[in-house]
């Protein structure tokens, strides 16, 4: 069994501050760590691999300094690990991350691909479901368990209400929740043998993909703007004389505010 | 680019039968830019013996519903449903297409974006049309909601996007609204074996941990007994929060640690934090400040609270809850659908 692991450098954002007088996001000092989704997805997969002796290939788009995840995905036990590296590949929004992604994955055997559910940089969920239609796979995502069957997968399906118990046959692909497991922690030996390993790197020339479909050129989204949203000012103090009179100014600002 | 693309379309979630509050919600908001840009509204329904809905879509701001019922769509699967809502589009040609951002929006929109190869924007709060160049402007919070983002689709159609639930407003409601049944077939008789739901589970929804909860009640000192709780929790049942708590409660054994706030508990950010009988010392502050909105309310005018809250209410909890929960309760069921 050959198993794919997408993952994604990101800063913590749970560490990420404003500034509160100019209100802009402090940078400095944030750690990057692998994505939390898609670092259970890597558990999922380590797992699949002690139980049936998979092999686990993790790969990456990003800069150099991306290679710090790839390491720490090998320590927790992956095999293979490959970073996407490019200038051409710079400033992509999903549509072209994910036609990056897939044409490497063409280079690649695999029976199942995990990426994250989503990115704590962005939030936006997008890229899995991609990889899979670019690849012509079917998909499962919000996947918070996962049994293997012969050649198919029995998944726990999350959603608002409630879950699919959904049997999928492989190829596929699924992007996985952090609720489903707790990731490993690297090894002394796994760290040694990290170091000891190679990771590939494939640029533009390694991957058959349109030009046309890759980076902030190949992106159909762009940033128009970013912006904070702005410092907090003091708000407003009523002395009310009725708990009717309390209840009507609040209701006023949640209305406002289209919680109700 | 020529623009042949006109129109604006929403696809309509439904689960067993009902449809879902946020499908009203974006055709309340593509009423306004169809307005705005002087087109129509389409509606894209799904579904197996689905259409009661329909004029209920026109109530809420359809012009046009497309149906396509179909056993096939009974449940939500990726593929079928990926297959006809990109028929849908590559044969209407809309401007703007929205989904909601649920749990079956966001496996659907990309897959869909992927395929008819467009832009997509995940999970936007603010849609606005760009009175210069009409682009539409998808606004989205992103870096773990530390920044906004105004995001453009310029040259690909349709611009796509998927829109948080609970932020657009509903139209209010036109009984007398008609529209325009569109049937429309897919041939999904050869929909691959490889995929099979085993089992539909639905479940009551479980207490949320604090963090992730969006609205969050939290209590004090000064709601004075433990059985006071009790206001706190119907008022959370009423707006779908959590009980919180500040270190004094949890201390008194009220309520359970994992429920603290504070710098000794958990930090949280929700959209909503209602400050009740917590005086604010700045170990709890730490833990909430950064909550999108404070409502605060204290018996003591000078209680630290009121520095961070937006809404600050002098006067007694045990009186104002409960009166706020009833009027809550009245204003949820005249909107009820």
């Amino acid at each position: 069994m050959k198993i794919i692991v997408c993952i994604k450098q990101v800063p913590d954002t749970t560490e990420v501050r404003l500034d509160p007088k100019t209100g802009t996001l402090i940078r400095e000092g944030v750690p990057s760590i692998i994505n939390p989704d898609d670092k259970c997805g890597l558990e999922a997969a380590i797992t699949l691999k002690e139980q049936f002796d998979a092999h686990v290939t993790v790969i990456t788009m990003g800069p150099l300094q991306a290679e710090k995840a790839l390491r720490e995905a090998l320590a927790m036990g992956a095999d293979d690990a490959i970073l996407l590296t490019d200038r051409a590949f710079a400033g992509a929004d999903t549509w072209a991350t994910s036609s990056t992604l897939a044409s490497a994955i063409r280079n690649l055997e695999y029976d199942l691909i995990i990426t994250g559910r989503q990115a704590i940089d962005g939030d936006t969920a997008q890229v899995g479901p991609q990889i899979a239609e670019h690849l012509n796979l079917q998909q499962v995502s919000y996947v918070e368990a996962l049994e293997k069957e012969e050649d198919t997968l029995i998944l726990k399906r999350m959603f608002e209400d409630g879950f699919h118990r959904i049997q999928v046959k492989m190829p596929c692909l699924i992007t996985t929740l952090s609720e489903m497991n707790t990731p490993r922690y690297m090894s002394v030996a796994g760290i040694y043998e990290a170091f000891q390993k190679e990771i590939k790197h494939w640029t533009l020339e390694d991957l058959d993909v349109n030009r046309a479909f890759i980076g902030l050129k190949g992106s159909p989204t762009k940033v128009k703007k970013s912006f904070t949203k702005g410092v907090k000012t003091a708000g407003k103090l009523f002395e009310i004389t009725t708990p009717n009179e309390g209840a009507t100014i609040i209701i006023d600002k949640l209305k406002e505010k289209f919680i109700i | 680019m020529s623009n042949e693309h006109r129109h604006v379309l929403v696809f309509v979630e439904q689960r067993e039968g009902i449809l879902q509050r946020v499908s009203l919600e974006l055709l309340g908001k593509a009423r306004k830019l169809a307005d705005y840009r002087n087109q129509e509204v389409i509606a894209v329904l799904l579904g197996d013996q689905v259409q009661s809905m329909v004029s209920e879509l026109y109530h809420y701001g359809a012009d046009q519903v497309i149906l396509t019922d179909d056993p096939a769509l009974k449940v939500y699967m990726t593929e079928p449903y990926t297959k006809v809502v990109s028929e849908v589009i590559q044969h209407y040609k809309p401007e703007i297409c929205m989904f909601g951002a649920t749990a079956i929006g966001r496996d659907l929109a990309p897959r869909v974006a992927a395929r008819i190869q467009t832009g997509l924007t995940a999970d936007c709060t603010s849609l606005e049309i760009d009175e210069d160049n009409q682009n539409l402007l998808m606004t989205r919070p992103a870096f773990g909601g530390n920044i906004m983002a105004t995001i453009i689709c310029p040259d690909h159609y349709p611009q796509m996007s998927t829109v948080r639930p609970g932020v657009m407003q509903l139209m209010e409601k036109d009984n007398s609204r008609e529209g325009q049944l569109i049937e429309f077939k897919s041939d999904l008789s050869d929909m691959s074996e490889d995929f099979k739901i085993l089992e539909i589970v639905k479940t009551i929804k479980e207490k949320k941990n604090i963090e992730d909860a969006n609205i969050l009640i939290s209590a004090g000192r000064g709601i004075g007994s433990q059985e006071n709780l009790k206001i706190l929790e119907e008022l959370a049942d009423s707006l779908g929060g959590v009980v919180s708590a500040s270190r004094a409660i949890v201390d008194q054994g009220w309520i359970d640690r994992n429920f603290q706030v504070g710098q000794t508990g958990k930090t949280v950010r929700p959209d909503l934090y209602i400050a009740c009988g917590i005086s604010g010392a700045i170990q709890h502050l730490a833990g909430m400040e950064e909550s999108e909105l404070i409502i605060a309310i204290n018996k003591d005018p000078k209680a630290p609270i009121f520095d961070v809250a937006d809404i600050g209410i002098v006067g007694d909890l045990k009186k104002v809850l409960p009166e706020l929960t009833k009027q809550l309760n009245l204003e949820i069921t005249t909107k009820a659908i």
